[in-house]
């Protein structure tokens, strides 16, 4: 069923009657072309492209819990393309540019919201490395614009300009940044996808490889084997626990990331607003909650909640910028599972087993990737070469020496 | 978190910062022939196991050791604290 306007007219007229459920619950067939491992938005939008994009017959999406269920339904939704080193910003712009075109191509309101977003900076020094990074984004074909401190106050008067330890002296624009709803994000795909024909068989948990003489045929799962062309792994913060059953060790650690929402306001906030000296990021869903997040909790987890003194951290984050926050009441939080790389940048790779492939390492900042990642993976599983953006998220680029580290913080993934 | 610090008892885990696996130890000697893919294993891979994980604790707002913290990462709940340099002369190293 095509969506459009006459078709919510109509439906209205008849009681809402006639919508169906966007995707079947099919059994797993004993075989596939391709099989991808996590139905998450990376995995969906991996399917998706491969059947539309590449033509690619014979899939399924193996995903242990639900779709949705992961951190595609967990993040604070902030797209952006405002990276700095040339393995990651054209690669960014890129699925900047899928995002501003998702909704009309797979026919699925993800209410993709281009709202802006706000790098404030609070030094002459960072000013510099704005600058520069600005630089850096305009040459990969996206937008970028210094905002002095006036022109802020004019925008945005309610931040804490004055701040005697941290003042506001300006900050980096880039106005086609924004929103995008995170788990109509994961139903897009996925409807996409299985009009297409991919099989998506939620409560599959992956438990092993089919492994022999270098050669990956199939997998394990708790709805019995399934053999398969290509095996795509695709399971973000569990990518250590399913790479360890084919033996591979990954330059990866699991961490939790937290985010917040507070009750329901008033429109206060235009875009997204982050703090340049301590780790803070808002925004405010249509809903009316500001949605915000700061820093990791800092150690290896996989139990999906974080502790008390990050909360303190990212709430004091909130209070130095913009003091009217600690008047709103917090709602909820959550966790959810970081898949963090040594230098802070994902992968996209083949490994050396045969027919075993690998996307991961996404850290804290995936969602705005889903895009573009399920469109160059799609491109390595349907050519087995690298999408010419994805040329450098290599599994072997430490050892090679080639890291891509935003931050240059070196091999400590807690600090990226 | 509580860490029960073997010379100051209970301590909060916010006094302490996180370096990571505590096989970071064990540092592989560079004189070896296949040095380089030693340390780069060393340096860049991780087991990253969802249970018990041994992992270097470095007491930053406090007495300034370092130490092993065996802690399950399913549940947070830690089992045994020790000091590193108690682990480290254990492996066989001169401190
Ligand atoms: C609190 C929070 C805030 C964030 N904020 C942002 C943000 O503002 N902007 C941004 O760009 N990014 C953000 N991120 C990061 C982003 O959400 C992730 O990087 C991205 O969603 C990861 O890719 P995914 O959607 O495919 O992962 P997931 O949705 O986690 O998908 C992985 C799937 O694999 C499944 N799986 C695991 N093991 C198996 C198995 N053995 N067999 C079968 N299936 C398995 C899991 O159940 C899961 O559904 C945030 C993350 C969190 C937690």
């Amino acid at each position: 069923m095509r969506y459009s306007a006459l078709k919510v007219f109509t439906q209205g007229l008849t009681g809402n009657k006639g919508w169906k459920p966007v995707w079947r619950e099919p059994d797993p067939k004993p075989q596939y072309n391709v099989i991808i491992i996590g139905g998450g938005g990376h995995g969906l939008a991996t399917a998706y492209y491969l059947a539309k994009e590449f033509g690619i017959q014979s899939i399924a999406v193996l995903e242990k819990g639900w779709i949705g269920s992961g951190n595609i339904g967990r993040n604070t939704t902030i797209v952006r393309s405002n990276y700095l080193l040339p393995g990651n910003q054209p690669f960014y712009e890129m699925s900047m540019k899928l995002w501003e075109n998702l909704e009309q191509d797979f026919n699925y309101n993800a209410m993709v919201s281009q709202r802006s977003i706000l790098n404030l900076f609070h030094s002459d020094s960072q000013r510099d490395a704005f600058v520069r990074r600005a630089n850096a984004m305009m040459l990969s074909g996206a937008d970028a614009e210094l905002a002095s401190a006036e022109d802020l106050r004019r925008e945005l008067p309610f931040l804490d300009f004055d701040n005697a330890r941290f003042p506001i002296k300006g900050g980096l624009f880039q106005r086609r940044g924004g929103t995008v709803r995170h788990d109509a994000v994961a139903w897009g795909y996925a409807r996409g996808a299985d009009l297409r024909g991919v099989d998506i068989i939620q409560n599959c948990e992956v438990t092993g490889f089919d492994i022999k003489d270098g050669v990956c045929t199939g997998v394990q799962t708790t709805k019995g084997a399934i053999k398969a062309g290509k095996v795509a792994v695709c399971v973000a913060g569990s990518s250590s626990r399913v790479m360890a059953k084919a033996g591979i060790r990954l330059p990866i650690e699991s961490h939790v990331l937290q985010a917040f929402v507070t009750e329901g306001l008033k429109p206060v906030l235009p875009g997204v607003i982050t703090f340049g000296v301590g780790h803070f990021y808002v925004s405010q869903s249509d809903k009316g909650g500001l949605v915000f997040g700061g820093n990791i909790d800092g150690y290896n987890t996989y139990a999906q909640r974080g502790n008390l003194p990050v909360v303190e951290d990212v709430a004091e984050g909130g209070m130095a910028i913009m003091p009217m926050i600690g008047r709103a009441r917090l709602l909820r939080s959550w966790g959810g599972l970081m898949d963090m790389s040594m230098d802070g940048s994902p992968f996209i790779d083949k490994t050396h087993i045969s027919g075993l492939y690998f996307n991961g390492g996404w850290c804290y900042g995936g969602f705005k990737a889903t895009p573009a990642s399920g469109m160059c993976y799609a491109h390595l599983l349907a050519r087995d070469v690298p999408h010419p953006h994805a040329t450098a998220f290599r599994l072997d680029r430490f050892k090679r020496g080639y890291l891509i580290d935003e931050k240059g913080q070196g091999a400590q993934p807690n600090l990226h | 978190m509580i860490i029960d610090h073997p010379l100051l008892g209970p301590r909060d885990a916010a006094e302490f910062t996180y370096l990571g696996d505590a096989t970071l130890i064990n540092r592989p000697d560079p004189a070896a022939p296949d040095a380089a893919d030693g340390f780069y294993e060393y340096l860049y891979l991780r087991d990253n196991p969802a249970g018990e994980h041994n992992e270097l604790w470095y007491h930053e707002q406090g007495d300034r050791a370092w130490l092993v913290v065996s802690r399950n990462t399913l549940t947070h709940e830690i089992t045994k604290v020790e000091l590193a340099r108690d682990v480290a002369l254990r492996l066989g190293r001169d401190r």
